[in-house]
């Protein structure tokens, strides 16, 4: 169909962007700030990055143990989600029945499922039941994977989906057993959605403050969205604002990498689309 | 066809790991919700005693709750909390609905530059984007400046004083981008010759719109509301963020945190989640009853 135009439209839509990201590069830019202030610019430096000998994020002790804390969390969620979000999506596409249609459903409801009712439940039962898992981080990794696991399963089945199964079959009809299909041809085709997924998961992770913070216990285990929660009582500086960057670069490089190595694989072999269900993904949990 | 010679329940221990896990530390930790809210307290120490067992429940703790919820000193705070959600909702569908419109539908040159500025909010960190506008917000921040150089105030405001607009205008400014994706992708999918048939049939550009336009993207309307209601519901952290901590803005998120963390009554929380949950089930409820409806008639 034919586009119009629509300068009103556009106009909104660009004020809309416009508004969306400017407050961001405004933060960006106090955390070159040379002065204490948070809200006015005085001259550029990198005193809250480096060079600040207590208060930078190089030297403030309780700013990079929040970085360490926030890319461990997100690496283990990581590499335990997708392994079994995959091998979910794949069982849940193939078998067929009552029960699968149930579990089905499981995955599905802890995506509607508020953050705040997630962080209590995982809380208490690990206050009431599950007493001998260690606090802190143990107990954030368990959580976050519960609750980016549901993420991995939609991205993964709508590669499936479009993968269908004619590729397996093939490699079974040449002898492949079932296993060596799912390892030699299945997992390969899959390869740019796990991609997405080990993205999605990285970067709702690394965003998550309610679970990471009902499941934290002091400063010890702060993630970097608690410590800029924690931040907005007085006193802080520009260093919350350094260190909400650095995560930034994290996060943008990661969303970069993700959208690079998708489009190879999509000019090679002709399949995408699962970097948008990325992107929207990643802000279901919020 | 190497599958059809085979039962089809073999695929299940695939699934196994990954269903045991959300049984595990999904259904078992919501149904420590329900324990605990329908437990009872330790006298002395003041800790939940959860009722595993469905024959212990007592719902003494719980409709003390609702009572309260109910016309009682929590009242106000649901109240709040279903204002600003309603209030943010109308923020996002008319910030939203345009945007997702013309990145759908309108956008010709810039539209890819325009998608990734769509998608970018989803990759900066939530508190990252409340955090930037707490910088700007302050008393000797950019938007007094901004307003006392176009005139349309005089005096330095204090915006993170406690005021409810600063917290509408944050939860917009959080949610918007959640309301925008799914609406896109329903409008993008929109079929462009029905259109073209209501302009055809001497129906004008507005006309059109409104008879046409809208009612096919309902769904997509009513998918971002509940995207972005059901987490604006259990939100505490934007209003807490924004202003401070104020009790002006207290919602139900802030309670529930309150009860949980800030003073140990496990009980009080844990019904006060139960609470929230049984509202936000009524509400998907009617989301999928209406959906369900709406794609029985369009067949």
């Amino acid at each position: 169909m034919t586009r119009r135009r629509f300068p009103a439209l556009a106009a909104v839509s660009w004020l809309y962007v416009l508004w969306s990201l400017l407050p961001i590069l405004v933060a960006v830019r106090i955390s070159f700030n040379s002065g204490k202030s948070r809200s006015s610019f005085q001259s550029p430096s990198l005193r809250w990055y480096t060079s600040d000998p207590t208060a930078s994020v190089l030297h403030d002790e309780s700013l990079h143990t929040a970085l360490s804390n926030t890319l461990v969390l997100a690496l283990c969620t990581m590499l335990i989600a997708t392994p079994i979000g995959v091998a979910l999506a794949i069982g849940l596409h193939r078998w067929k029945g009552r029960t699968s249609q149930a579990a089905n459903g499981l995955v599905l409801v802890p995506i509607v499922t508020p953050e705040i009712v997630f962080g209590v439940a995982l809380f208490l039962v690990f206050s009431q039941l599950y007493t001998g898992i260690p606090q802190g981080l143990s107990r954030q990794v368990l959580g976050h994977v519960t609750f980016t696991l549901s993420f991995v399963v939609i991205i993964i089945r709508g590669r499936l989906a479009a993968v269908g199964t004619e590729y397996e079959e093939a490699a079974r009809d040449l002898g492949a057993t079932r296993l060596q299909a799912v390892r030699l041809v299945l997992l390969p085709l899959l390869a740019p959605a796990i991609f997405a997924s080990l993205m999605v998961v990285f970067a709702t992770s690394v965003d998550d403050f309610v679970i990471s913070s009902f499941l934290s216990t002091g400063a010890g285990t702060e993630t970097v969205p608690i410590r800029i929660y924690s931040g907005a009582k007085a006193g802080s500086t520009p260093a919350l604002n350094a260190l909400a960057v650095v995560m930034l670069v994290i996060t943008l490089s990661a969303a970069g990498l993700a959208a690079l190595v998708m489009r190879t694989m999509r000019s090679r072999t002709g399949m995408g689309a699962a970097l948008t269900d990325a992107g929207g993904l990643a802000g279901l949990g919020g | 066809m190497a599958d059809s010679r085979r039962p089809r329940t073999s695929w299940a221990p695939f699934a196994l790991p990954g269903v045991g896990w959300l049984v595990a530390f999904f259904v078992l930790s919501v149904y420590a919700v329900v324990a605990v809210a329908l437990g009872s307290t330790d006298p002395l120490l003041r800790t939940a005693r959860p009722a595993w067992n469905p024959a212990d429940w007592d719902t003494t703790a719980l409709t003390k709750v609702i009572s309260r919820v109910v016309g009682g000193d929590l009242g106000h705070v649901v109240t709040r909390t279903f204002g600003f959600v309603a209030l943010a909702l109308v923020g996002c569908v008319l910030i939203g609905y345009p945007v997702a419109y013309y990145a759908a539908r309108g956008a010709h040159r810039g539209r890819k530059i325009l998608l990734i500025a769509l998608v970018l909010p989803f990759w900066i960190s939530y508190l990252m984007r409340m955090m930037a506008w707490t910088n700007l917000l302050q008393p000797d921040g950019y938007v007094n400046k901004v307003l006392e150089v176009l005139h349309l105030q005089s005096e330095p405001r204090n915006w993170l004083d406690g005021d409810w607009y600063t917290v509408v205008i944050g939860l917009v400014y959080g949610y918007v981008p959640f309301f925008i994706l799914p609406l896109y992708s329903v409008l993008e999918r929109l079929d462009g010759r029905l259109l073209e048939a209501g302009r055809d049939l001497g129906a004008t550009a507005r006309q059109t719109f409104w008879h046409v336009t809208v009612p096919l993207s309902r769904p997509g309307l009513m998918a971002a509301s509940v995207i972005t209601i059901l987490p604006m519901f259990g939100d505490y952290y934007t209003n807490t963020y924004l202003t401070s901590g104020s009790p002006r803005t207290e919602m139900i998120g802030n309670q529930i945190e309150f009860y949980l963390r800030g003073s140990s009554q496990p009980q009080t929380g844990a019904s006060l989640v139960l609470v929230l949950m049984v509202m936000l089930f009524a509400l998907m409820a009617y989301y999928l009853v209406t959906t369900a409806r709406e794609q029985r008639m369009a067949r």
